[in-house]
């Protein structure tokens, strides 16, 4: 097992740079998410600390030693890649022992590691199987094995569960983290996808544009999302937005409805912010749970409704934006229909209008 | 007025029958009926003198004709596995260039544009042992001072038509295994990487096996080719010197249209045929089993 240190990591491709110096540091055995929207490099990053893509500047760290001139077969690592990338000509039992076949390891050891990994992804019956008779999840938990059978210090996983269908993906979100837990080695895990990056995480490290926006805990960058693009992307729905000026301890929106700045917030008059309340924060009166102590109460007209079962989206217009609420006990609403929404304002976020980024102390 | 009713499927399949008829089915019988006759070009009755499996035995028990064959066989094996190794070669050497790739493809193509009788041609001169290419070069470095017999010599004769052989032909492997590395996955490529494999060992175990479909596609169709190969020998040498470089075509041509023997000629033509199919058949039972293995097609 091992830490992993990115120190000031660069890709360019010729005078593109997509990659901007980044900083990581990945404790031993920790499971970190790189989650970001496409084009956002984080699969590049990946594949740098995996040896398939040169490092154009920085230092990249495996178990304290520097390997950014290392071929992937020296670093000590596997990866578990998006399309699988399984060896079509061999059968399972040769996929997975493919990486000690080469590692010249003698027979006996070979088929006690593919069994064990066999055994921990209940891949034994399908042993003799040709990848092309598998389903896709099984041809994940082949890839899966595959990496295992090393007993590499760091695991790679690129996208590893977005071509499979959506009840599948939340079956192998599982296997993962199980995996994480009997293995306790260190994981390094890019997905776009944010739900996987909240539920697999010890830290999620949110990517954009080649920049590391926030790197913490799944609920620390839930709760205290550093800037707009943080709170958007983390969390679904997406966090609502509204553009407004600070007057006084009330923020005015351009329709002229007051809000109360929210607790914990200092701001100089007449600064432009955005503010930001998730749906679950802002629910009709009386389909509610009051979270904080600070509340305030705004009257919307209901646009359009998703009924999810347990709970119902409301789309509403506040102050010109469309924004989202939740109504939890949910009965049927009207297009249309005014009602008096909460907003629980402890939870609520300001931001600078102009960089996004959070206006908290 | 009763007009003769054929049924809708045979009518609209006649144009078809009637051309294959014309150009495949009545040669065909017409060659294999002559091969058990005694049918000489210079006397045309002697179409109808019958004379059953006599061609056939003649044939099978003639020194000369399983000495061309032994030789086609030879040159068949030789020739093409040459030509896949280069062809291989080749196009991973072209695969890996990024700037003017295009080029080179259209220029590995060009062996192929010439006619196998100029190729020959050109080789005859090359090869001449006086004033050819090569003895020229030789001498002028200081090699050698004598004028090696290229084409003369029954060895260095069939050395020199393997040599054009391949020179026109290594480009079809060439051509045919490219596209096959420009087929293959990424991912497989860069997991082998991963877990841990040389440049050697990704190519031989991963790269190789997605290749094999493709080389033996090459393989199915130039093996019809060599079999059949005629046109560059009998420009080189004829078949010799002292039929040393005789091929079955070569010695069935010869038979059938200078000895005017079409009968005979005709039997060695059908036994000969089970030579080509014989490799086609092997080339792709091989295509269908690596394709198996690659987990494509039933």
């Amino acid at each position: 097992m091992a830490q992993v240190h990115l120190r000031d990591v660069v890709k360019k491709y010729g005078p593109l740079e997509v990659v901007h110096s980044i900083n990581l540091d990945i404790a031993d055995g920790e499971f970190v998410v790189l989650v970001g929207p496409s084009g956002c490099g984080k699969s590049t990053t990946l594949r740098m600390v995996a040896g398939l893509e040169g490092i154009s500047g920085g230092q990249v760290k495996i178990g304290g030693r520097v390997v950014n001139d290392l071929p992937p077969r020296e670093r000590n690592i596997s990866m578990v890649f998006q399309n699988y990338a399984l060896y079509p000509h061999m059968t399972v039992r040769e996929n997975l022992g493919f990486s000690l076949k080469i590692a010249k390891q003698s027979q006996a050891d070979i088929d006690k590691a593919v069994d064990e990994a066999a055994e921990i992804l209940s891949l034994t019956p399908l042993m003799d199987r040709k990848p092309g008779a598998l389903s896709g999840g099984q041809r994940q938990r082949v890839a899966m094995g595959r990496a295992i059978v090393r007993h590499p210090e760091v695991f790679l996983f690129d996208e590893p569960l977005s071509n499979l269908d959506a009840k599948l993906r939340t079956q192998m979100r599982v296997e993962i983290k199980k995996l994480h837990q009997k293995l306790k080695s260190t994981i390094i895990y890019v997905t776009h996808d944010q739900i996987e990056a909240m539920t697999l995480a010890d830290r999620i490290v949110i990517m954009r544009d080649g920049h590391i926006e926030q790197v913490g805990t799944p609920l620390d960058v839930f709760e205290n999302p550093v800037n707009t693009f943080v709170g958007t992307f983390i969390g679904s729905p997406p966090m609502n937005l509204l553009s407004g000026t600070v007057k006084g301890s009330s923020i005015e929106f351009e329709d002229g409805t007051l809000l109360p700045v929210p607790p914990g917030y200092e701001i100089a008059d007449g600064q432009a912010v955005t503010f930001g309340v998730r749906a679950d924060n802002i629910m009709p009166v009386g389909h509610a749970l009051p979270r904080g102590e600070h509340m305030a109460e705004v009257e919307m007209a209901v646009d359009l409704t998703e009924p999810l079962g347990t709970e119902t989206l409301l789309f509403a217009t506040l102050a010109g934006t469309e924004v989202q609420a939740k109504m939890l006990n949910p009965r049927p609403v009207q297009s249309g229909e005014r009602m008096t929404f909460q907003i629980m304002l402890d939870k609520c976020h300001l931001f600078d209008a102009e960089t996004g980024a959070t206006l908290r102390k | 007025m009763n007009r003769l009713k054929l049924p809708p499927w045979l009518v609209l399949l006649l144009p078809a029958i009637i051309i294959l008829s014309a150009v495949v089915l009545i040669p065909l019988v017409l060659s294999l009926y002559s091969s058990f006759t005694s049918y000489r070009l210079t006397r045309p009755d002697s179409i109808f003198n019958w004379v059953g499996f006599f061609n056939y035995e003649k044939a099978l028990t003639d020194v000369k004709f399983w000495a061309a064959f032994g030789r086609t066989v030879l040159l068949l094996t030789v020739a093409l596995n040459l030509e896949m190794l280069f062809g291989l070669g080749l196009a991973l050497m072209v695969s890996k260039v990024t700037q003017g790739q295009r080029l080179l493809r259209t220029m590995m193509m060009f062996p192929m544009m010439f006619s196998p009788i100029l190729v020959g041609f050109q080789f005859k001169f090359i090869f001449n042992d006086n004033v050819g290419l090569v003895n020229n070069a030789l001498q002028s470095l200081g090699i050698t001072d004598q004028a090696i017999p290229w084409l003369v010599d029954g060895h260095l004769a069939m050395f020199s038509i393997i040599f054009a052989e391949i020179w026109t032909a290594t480009s079809v492997f060439g051509i045919l295994i490219l596209a096959g590395l420009y087929a293959i996955p990424r991912d497989p490529l860069e997991a082998a990487k991963v877990d841990g494999c040389t440049a050697w060992q990704s190519f031989r175990y991963v790269t190789l096996p997605f290749l094999m479909p493709f080389i033996y596609i090459a393989m199915a169709i130039r093996s019809l080719d060599v079999a059949r190969a005629y046109d560059i020998v009998q420009i080189m040498t004829n078949g010799g010197p002292a039929r040393r470089t005789e091929l079955l075509w070569t010695l069935i041509g010869r038979t059938g249209y200078v000895d005017a023997r079409m009968g005979y000629a005709n039997a060695m033509g059908y036994i000969s045929i089970f030579l080509a199919i014989f490799f086609t058949i092997y080339f792709f039972k091989k295509l269908t089993q690596s394709r198996k293995e690659l987990g494509m097609g039933a």
